[in-house]
């Protein structure tokens, strides 16, 4: 399937910033089911921008703007081709073994709830049947909320809600996964469907199976990820995955405005 | 407990028989406890005025103390310290070629040398970080290992720390008072210098310059003046002759990170940062420092700054992987370690934590991720209660928990409230490793446990320092036994000295 996706981000400030440092996770890698055929960023000021990677092997972009800004406007732009794969990931660069992604952080904190909910899930289900039961149970039991919800809402606080955004209910995904044992991560990355102009890109969740390798699930669906979702970056949770991470040297508030378009090509 | 081994006045076998063991114990025999006491408080007294304070954690005023300072040195000798430096080398070689590999291609790990989980899953393993290499290949710029004594030959590694060691402003602090104060002890040994610390700093952190920079820039980070260590971070920067900087005064830019001075932008080459890694850049670690330099790790990876010592090291120093290091050093060395490690129970197996329940009143209880004397359990100094509450917590979460012997510490006498007292004592010498050589500074800190029969040293449990003579070859310069403590001559002492307050 061949994807055009266009994801804009514009930061607005009340005060003129004096500079912007921003790191940005938006570029998709070639793996075996997918290509990148284009892909551009364009920045409405006159930016440094450096391209590296970080521990996980996202690639990431550096921009540095000099000020004043008093709004920056981040344009992402491509096209992708991909193909369906049942969710399991092939030749895709992985730098760090699956152990390291059986550690928590804040936002994946596993308590009491959270390791009962995982453990009723699953019912002690070896672990590829177990997190496919996992996903479809986060799927059944949680209500999806549009929108780019609260950054720092945390995958307990999602549980005792039973709602939450694609971002949260992947955490509870990945929150449960840890629980049983089974190293999992978050992925930020687009998705074809659920409307053409959305609020966010798209968040789920990867686990790893011993004989199987890394598997997709995405707990807004129910389902593993097929060709009509791009994948870009993953980390620990969203916070390590996060498309743009920002620092601004300057004072007053900032607001922000997403728009992602994930259309397909014929 | 048998009374522990001195190293001044001996053991059980009965005094020392070197002679300049013998010419110390002289000298603390033959000058009066009244004038060792004066020339203690004339130290303090600079010390205070300095401003070489420390705040307690936790403590509810919150008043800066100075650590007290012990007139009587601790002293190692020619051989001795020749052993210990090549053991000190040996071992941070291998705390740098460790850190390279789980960092890089972890093959420690696909041997099966360490349990992955306990590296891949310890909170000081930084995923955020892995595959950046700093320039040179080196980690542990400054590794600061310390070390207890139990006898004449045995020198044991409690503690390896190669993230941002402290404490080398009070081996430089304590040097300048006995100049001033002991003299006569300069006069009759032949005490190595320990003054060249700062140009062997600067020198290493030069030569870890990124490739091609042929004159680099080299700044000291701090987070600030209110940071208990404060006083050593500007002292470090004085006396190298560098900027000492704060966060905001750093700026990344084209992944080049920049100094703001008064003369436009300075390109920086080298940071000694004295921040934990957790501040460093907020993009990559924790988003609501605003300690942190925005853009530094990106620099960094980019290979145009160094940064020492590098992000991550807390692996090499957690205390879950300390009791691998014998292993770790053999194999990277592929020798047996000259430094042999306490032998330490790992809780987190369960053999290990049944023997340590067993026999909680005999062992000293560690947090893996504890510092400073705190979450320390000392079992048999401990009250019944202490000694519960540690049952529970071992019983609740083992993996947190290591323990060790409880070892008969040696002792230098030291200056008591009633006159001269053996004292505990611990040691952390400063070890540099520059691009084209590691080094031992002849010289560091000792720290000594103020309280009759207390094993803990920390500062904040109420330790103290003293200096630390290591003695060169054919140290004794003078066989003359006199070392001028006559009564009349105490006096001269006394004037002499108060000029400098």
């Amino acid at each position: 399937m061949r994807l055009s996706i266009d994801h804009r981000t514009v930061y607005r400030f009340t005060e003129p910033q004096a500079r912007l440092v921003q790191m940005l996770r938006v570029n998709p890698q070639n793996s075996h089911d997918q290509t990148v055929a284009s892909w551009r960023i364009d920045v409405d000021h006159d930016a440094r921008m450096r391209e590296g990677r970080d521990g996980f092997g996202n690639a990431v972009t550096m921009l540095y703007v000099d000020g004043p800004v008093e709004a920056i406007k981040i344009a992402v732009q491509g096209e992708v081709v991909t193909s369906h794969s049942d969710g399991v990931l092939h030749g895709v660069h992985e730098p760090l073994p699956p152990a390291v992604f059986q550690r928590s952080t804040p936002k994946t904190a596993i308590d009491e709830t959270l390791a009962a909910f995982a453990r009723d899930a699953t019912k002690g289900a070896e672990p590829h049947r177990a997190l496919h039961r996992l996903n479809a149970t986060v799927k059944e039991g949680f209500a999806v909320e549009r929108g780019r919800g609260q950054p720092g809402v945390t995958a307990a606080a999602t549980m005792a809600r039973r709602s939450g955004t694609a971002r949260d209910l992947a955490h509870v995904f990945v929150a449960g996964a840890r629980s049983l044992g089974i190293p999992a991560r978050y992925v930020s990355g687009y998705r074809l469907g659920g409307g053409a102009h959305r609020p966010a890109p798209h968040g789920w969740a990867e686990a790893w199976c011993e004989d199987i390798g890394w598997i997709g699930f995405d707990p807004c669906t129910g389902l593993s990820p097929e060709d009509g979702y791009v994948r870009v970056a993953i980390g620990l949770d969203s916070i390590g995955a996060a498309p743009v991470a920002g620092s601004r040297l300057g004072e007053g508030e900032e607001e922000l405005d997403v728009d992602v378009t994930v259309l397909r090509e014929e | 407990m048998a009374r522990a081994f001195d190293e001044i006045l001996g053991g059980e076998d009965g005094p020392p028989t070197r002679d300049e063991l013998a010419a110390i114990a002289r000298w603390i025999e033959t000058t009066p406890p009244e004038e060792l006491r004066r020339r203690q408080r004339s130290a303090e007294a600079t010390f205070r005025q300095l401003g070489i304070t420390f705040a307690v954690y936790g403590e509810s005023d919150a008043a800066e103390r100075i650590i007290p300072f012990d007139i009587v040195p601790r002293v190692f000798l020619p051989d001795e310290w020749t052993r210990l430096s090549e053991g000190l080398i040996q071992r941070t070689e291998a705390i740098n070629a460790f850190l390279d590999d789980v960092y890089g291609e972890r093959r420690i790990l696909k041997e099966g040398v360490l349990p992955e989980d306990l590296v891949l899953g310890n909170p000081q393993f930084r995923p955020e970080i892995a595959g950046m290499r700093p320039p040179h290949g080196i980690w542990a710029h400054i590794c600061g290992i310390d070390l207890v004594r139990t006898g004449p030959d045995e020198f044991w590694v409690l503690e390896d720390n190669a993230r941002t060691p402290s404490g080398v402003s009070y081996m430089l602090e304590n040097r300048e008072a006995m100049l001033r104060l002991c003299p006569e002890l300069f006069r009759n040994f032949r005490v190595a210098a320990v003054d060249s610390y700062p140009d062997r700093l600067l020198e290493t952190m030069k030569s870890v310059a990124p490739l091609g920079v042929a004159a680099p820039t080299c700044v000291v980070l701090t987070p600030g003046h209110y940071n208990s260590a404060y006083y050593e971070h500007s002292f470090l920067a004085d006396s190298m002759g560098i900027e000492l900087v704060e966060a905001a005064d750093l700026v990344v830019d084209d992944d080049v990170v920049w100094m703001r001075t008064i003369a436009g932008r300075v390109r920086v080459d080298v940071i000694y940062r004295r921040i934990d890694d957790d501040f460093l850049d907020p993009l990559v670690f924790r988003p609501d420092s605003a300690l942190g330099v925005p853009g530094l790790i990106a620099a960094y990876a980019a290979g145009n700054v160094a940064i020492m010592n590098a992000p991550g090291n807390g692996i090499a120093d957690d205390k879950a992987i300390y009791s691998y290091m014998p292993e770790i050093v053999r194999f990277y060395s592929g020798a047996e370690p000259k430094l042999p490690n306490v032998e330490t129970w790992r809780c987190r197996e369960p053999q290990a934590l049944q023997y340590v329940l067993d026999n909680l009143e005999k062992v000293v209880v560690k947090l893996v991720d504890g510092s400073g004397g705190y979450g320390m359990l000392v079992g048999p100094t401990a009250s019944k209660a202490e000694i519960e509450a540690f049952r529970a917590a071992l019983i609740a979460e083992p993996h947190r928990y290591i323990a060790q012997p409880t070892l008969a510490l040696s002792t230098v006498p030291t200056l008591a409230e009633s006159g001269l007292a053996p004292r505990h004592v611990d040691f952390r010498p400063f070890v540099l490793t520059g691009a084209n050589m590691v080094q031992v500074v002849p010289g560091g800190l000792t720290r000594v446990a103020l309280k009759e029969g207390s094993l803990v040293v920390n500062s904040s449990q109420g330790g103290g320092t003293k200096d630390s003579f290591v003695l060169m070859d054919d140290p004794v310069i003078a066989q003359s036994q006199d070392f001028g403590f006559g009564q009349t001559q105490t006096m001269g002492g006394m004037t002499q000295s108060q000029g400098p307050l």
